[in-house]
């Protein structure tokens, strides 16, 4: 690991000035995926502002019926609150169905969304990679495809965001709250918080360098049956091959989302409204331009059967 | 082969082995970085282990995990993977189980940190540990540390009814069953396979 100097922060707009101010500087909240990544050198901050102290880690309900969430609520607490397994039953399925009780204990809703791709060669600092080193070269291109993502991918990156909890999230419209390095706030849908790679890999989501991450609000309940399937390969403890989050109404229409397809959660809204034809048509649609490697053209069989697993559930 | 190279400890090979395997994983071309002879950054941490609070000046860099084993000397906690995949490391910061690998000692600034050694003593031990012997919950040990914390917290977080992704029904009351108890420990990893005792120590404890 590289040496690098620490600091608390007392407030977010603190942090964010004190990382937008500082080149090479982080935030660091659990630390879960950062620490993993800086003992491997593939991120090197030299600066490291704590934001534990922030003082946003609650849940609060908002005018509108929804829940504003502090960005330091763990994952493990934001999961167990009453009234996110009463109403929003998707999102406590989907963050239990990630990680491991430890890492979760630690992980912080914010952090979570911004956590990065699991793709093997990412992870391999001998390999090139795009997203570590743009201009480098994928090796991922010519390599083992089969965790890799089928949908949205480029030239430049073929990776999947790894995560749970964001599909559940994008299901729910979620709005991510932000306070930059100058103090402005704003809101970013979640359709637009992660990025689609592009010719830079290396830009994830929506956030200028210094934007701090202060809650996500969920809309009011949308009421039906919430689902979250996670095929992986094993139990429990791994990363998705194909999940699929969704809330289906009595009626049979609903709302789809898919992980471990695509750089961002894969919800595609005109696909979901053909939810009452049936599985095959909304992955049909949904996956319409898909440009799956022979390693993992399976997602798009295996996404289709679990949405028709999870069409037949809401049904019974 | 003279005396010496007989005398090498297994801790030593450990640790060499280790050693060889961090060194693997850092890219040939940032050896010998100009800016790695440097002064590393150190910072001060007061922090209470078992009870025991401590004042410590350390390399930011320094985990919680690196902390307890090399500057207190409390061993009983493990270094596995160093990566949070196999929860060897497990230990409780103010009663939550956490990878103390992925967690750097600066972070914890007046936490309570509670390892192996402080949840039994030989002669008092805890009953889950007392658990593990009895239903030979383990076979060569170096996981079980790290099994034992998060056992204690497995059943405290069904206690509170934290759900887990195998609860059918998330508005119940969250029961210790066997399956949840396995669910719920899958980020410790035993290499021997002693899940199965591991699971019936905990039913023991869970049922008083």
């Amino acid at each position: 690991m590289r040496s690098f100097t620490y600091q608390r922060a007392e407030s977010a707009s603190q942090a964010a000035a004190a990382v937008a101010a500082t080149p090479g500087a982080k935030f660091i909240a659990g630390g879960t995926n950062l620490l993993d990544l800086m003992k491997l050198e593939i991120e090197t901050p030299t600066h490291l502002v704590d934001v534990q102290d922030t003082g946003l880690d609650r849940i609060e309900d908002t005018p509108e019926g929804g829940l504003r969430i502090g960005t330091l609520v763990s994952n493990t607490a934001l999961s167990a609150d009453q009234r996110v397994r009463r109403d929003y039953a998707v999102l406590t399925r989907a963050i239990q169905a990630g990680a491991s009780g430890q890492l979760r204990n630690k992980a912080t809703t914010g952090g979570n969304l911004l956590q990065r791709t699991r793709c093997p060669y990412f992870y391999d600092p001998n390999m090139p990679c795009n997203k570590r080193k743009p201009g480098d070269g994928c090796a991922a291109m010519k390599g083992y495809s089969r965790q890799l993502g089928v949908i949205g991918t480029s030239e430049s990156c073929i990776a999947t965001y790894p995560g749970d909890m964001a599909v559940a999230l994008r299901l729910l419209d979620a709005v991510v709250e932000t306070v930059k390095g100058d103090g402005t706030a704003r809101s970013i849908p979640i359709a637009d918080f992660h990025r689609l790679w592009g010719d830079h890999p290396e830009r994830e989501t929506a956030l200028e360098p210094g934007e701090m991450i202060t809650h996500v609000v969920l809309p009011k309940p949308l009421g039906g049956k919430h689902v979250y399937h996670k095929v992986r390969d094993r139990a429990s403890y791994a990363f998705a091959l194909v999940s699929v989050a969704a809330v289906i109404q009595p009626d049979g229409t609903g709302r789809v989302a898919f992980g471990g397809m695509a750089p961002k959660p894969w919800r595609v809204e005109e696909a979901e409204a053909l939810l009452p034809q049936g599985a095959s048509a909304v992955v049909k649609r949904a996956f319409a331009n898909a440009k799956p490697r022979s390693d993992n053209r399976f997602k798009l069989a295996l996404a289709e059967r679990t949405l028709a697993g999870i069409l037949a559930e809401a049904r019974s | 082969m003279d005396d010496r190279d007989l005398a090498v400890s297994r801790r030593g090979v450990l640790a060499a082995g280790a050693a060889s395997v961090a060194v693997s994983q850092v890219p040939l071309s940032r050896a010998g970085a100009a800016d790695s002879t440097a002064k590393p950054a150190q910072q001060a941490v007061r922090l209470s282990v078992n009870g025991k609070a401590h004042d410590l000046t350390l390399d930011t860099r320094t985990t919680l995990l690196d902390t307890l084993r090399e500057h207190l000397q409390l061993t009983g906690t493990k270094k596995g993977c160093d990566h949070g995949q196999c929860g060897a490391c497990t230990v409780l910061v103010n009663g939550q189980r956490i990878n103390s690998c992925l967690s750097l000692a600066v972070m914890h600034q007046g936490d309570e940190v509670t390892t192996v050694e402080g949840l039994g003593t030989p002669d008092k031990l805890h009953p889950m540990q007392h658990a593990f012997v009895e239903h030979d919950a383990y076979q060569c040990g170096y996981c079980t540390p790290g099994q034992i914390c998060s056992a204690v917290a497995v059943l405290d977080e069904i206690r509170k009814g934290v759900p887990s992704h195998v609860t059918s029904d998330l508005t119940g009351t969250m029961q210790p069953t066997n399956i949840e108890m396995r669910e719920r420990m899958s980020g410790n990893i035993c290499r021997c396979g002693a899940y199965s005792n591991i699971a019936e120590a905990m039913a023991q404890v869970a049922e008083g």
